[in-house]
């Protein structure tokens, strides 16, 4: 087998659209994983155990399956009791629900870097706990999380081929698809790889500079 | 119900697919990660860029496309590969490049001291690494370690879709010949979940019996 760059060229089109697919799949589950990691993050710190235990386990549960399984729940399971969704939708939860869970980790660990003068002050001012939340303990604990939550939006970016088994039409379905039906496999895989591999690189570096803007504590 | 303890038989023929996978993986992955880790801190620079070409390379494609591609690719460049071959290399050489990363890490980590100690003793690089370095970083690595592992036995779903028979394969097969989704599906989710609490158990428990010979040692 050779690499045959007129075929490049016929295939580029259909995979580009798949591009734009996995791009925003990925950009719609890194907002619903930083939503949900900041409630479950939330409830964990409940002070009710009856609240906090069961949602931590159920995080626990959603770390320890695999991503692909959770996807195919999503997908089938849900509509035997009348909830259907659409692939892409099904996926962006999927993901968003997955990647929460991790997120979520990243959120408790900045929460719990802000120091325990700032609860006290909040007090002291006699803040309401949403007041004290949004006013004092978020601003401080968000900003060095930034570089953590964006290593882990990568992680996920690297993981949205697996929408493809649920039949979204993203970059690795398209690159499927047309090596099946021409029968070739070298190209469209390997540009799917090189895609992945080349925004890796560059989020690499992109990563570095959050780090540098974001990432120390004073 | 007699019929369900078919399909269940199933189920579980999958999820010694699964475990064997996963070990596979996990050895090939411990493997790569101690040459590669061990790579990027070479006195060579050839070696230090051959490390870091591999793991960039690994952790910058997608597992799913790594996977396609030994299973899809290679047998046109002469490698035909079996199913839980092309699975294991994947999964093998994918988690081992974040194992590496791990493995640099830890050996960083190891106060200067204890490399001058090393030199105060006349051992050589290799003596020093054997002796002293490793089994002290080999202890920082292990939770991580253990993590990977985890990652590994949930990546290893993704092998399904190269048709080989793990547990989400043979949970598809029960979808579709049964029609009933939520319990296949609920099942696998089950046990992916006990298999991911076991190897984390026998994380903790190798740790607590590594770690106790180094007690007053580390702070």
């Amino acid at each position: 087998m050779e690499w045959d760059w007129a075929f490049v060229i016929q295939i580029l089109p259909t995979l580009i659209e798949g591009a734009k697919i996995t791009i925003l799949a990925t950009l719609l589950g890194s907002i619903v994983a930083a939503i949900i990691g900041l409630v479950i993050a939330i409830v964990r710190r409940s002070k009710n155990r009856l609240i906090s235990m069961p949602m931590g386990f159920v995080a626990e549960f959603i770390r320890g399956t695999p991503l692909l399984v959770q996807l195919y729940f999503i997908f089938y399971v849900l509509p035997d009791l009348g909830i259907t969704l659409s692939p892409l939708v099904a996926g962006v939860i999927g993901l968003g629900l997955h990647y929460g869970t991790y997120t979520a980790e990243v959120y408790r660990a900045g929460i719990d870097n802000v120091a325990r003068g700032q609860w006290e002050a909040s007090k002291a001012c006699n803040l309401s706990a949403r007041q004290a939340w949004t006013q004092i303990i978020l601003p401080q604990a968000l900003p060095p999380m930034i570089p953590a939550l964006a290593n882990y939006f990568i992680a996920m970016f690297k993981e949205t081929p697996l929408l493809s088994a649920i039949t979204v039409l993203e970059l690795m379905n398209q690159a499927r698809s047309i090596a099946n039906y021409n029968y070739r496999y070298i190209e469209p895989i390997t540009l799917v790889g090189a895609f992945f591999l080349v925004i890796s690189l560059i989020s690499v570096f992109g990563l570095r500079w959050l780090e540098r803007r974001y990432g120390r504590i004073d | 119900m007699g019929q369900w303890a078919g399909y269940l038989q199933l189920i579980f023929d999958g999820a010694i697919v699964t475990i064997q996978l996963t070990l596979m993986g996990s050895a090939l992955a411990l493997v790569m990660a101690f040459l590669a880790g061990l790579g990027r801190l070479s006195r060579f620079a050839p070696v230090r860029w051959l490390a870091t070409a591999y793991i960039e390379f690994f952790r910058g494609t997608s597992i799913f496309v790594q996977l396609f591609w030994a299973y899809f690719v290679l047998p046109l460049f002469g490698f035909s590969l079996t199913p839980l071959q092309a699975g294991v290399l994947a999964l093998g050489l994918n988690v081992g490049a974040y194992g590496a990363e791990v493995v640099r890490g830890a050996i960083k980590s190891i106060g200067k001291e204890q490399y001058e100690a090393c030199t105060a003793l006349n051992f050589n690089r290799w003596q020093g690494l054997r002796y002293i370095i490793l089994p002290q970083a080999f202890v920082l690595m292990l939770p991580t370690f253990g993590n990977n592992a985890i990652e590994l036995l949930k990546a290893s779903a993704v092998v399904s879709l190269i048709s080989l028979a793990d547990m989400t394969f043979q949970a598809q097969v029960v979808r579709a010949q049964t029609g009933s989704t939520l319990v296949p599906f609920l099942t696998i989710l089950v046990l992916y979940f006990a298999i991911a609490c076991v190897i984390s158990f026998a994380i903790r428990g190798l740790e607590r019996h590594l770690t106790r010979g180094l007690d007053g040692i580390r702070s």
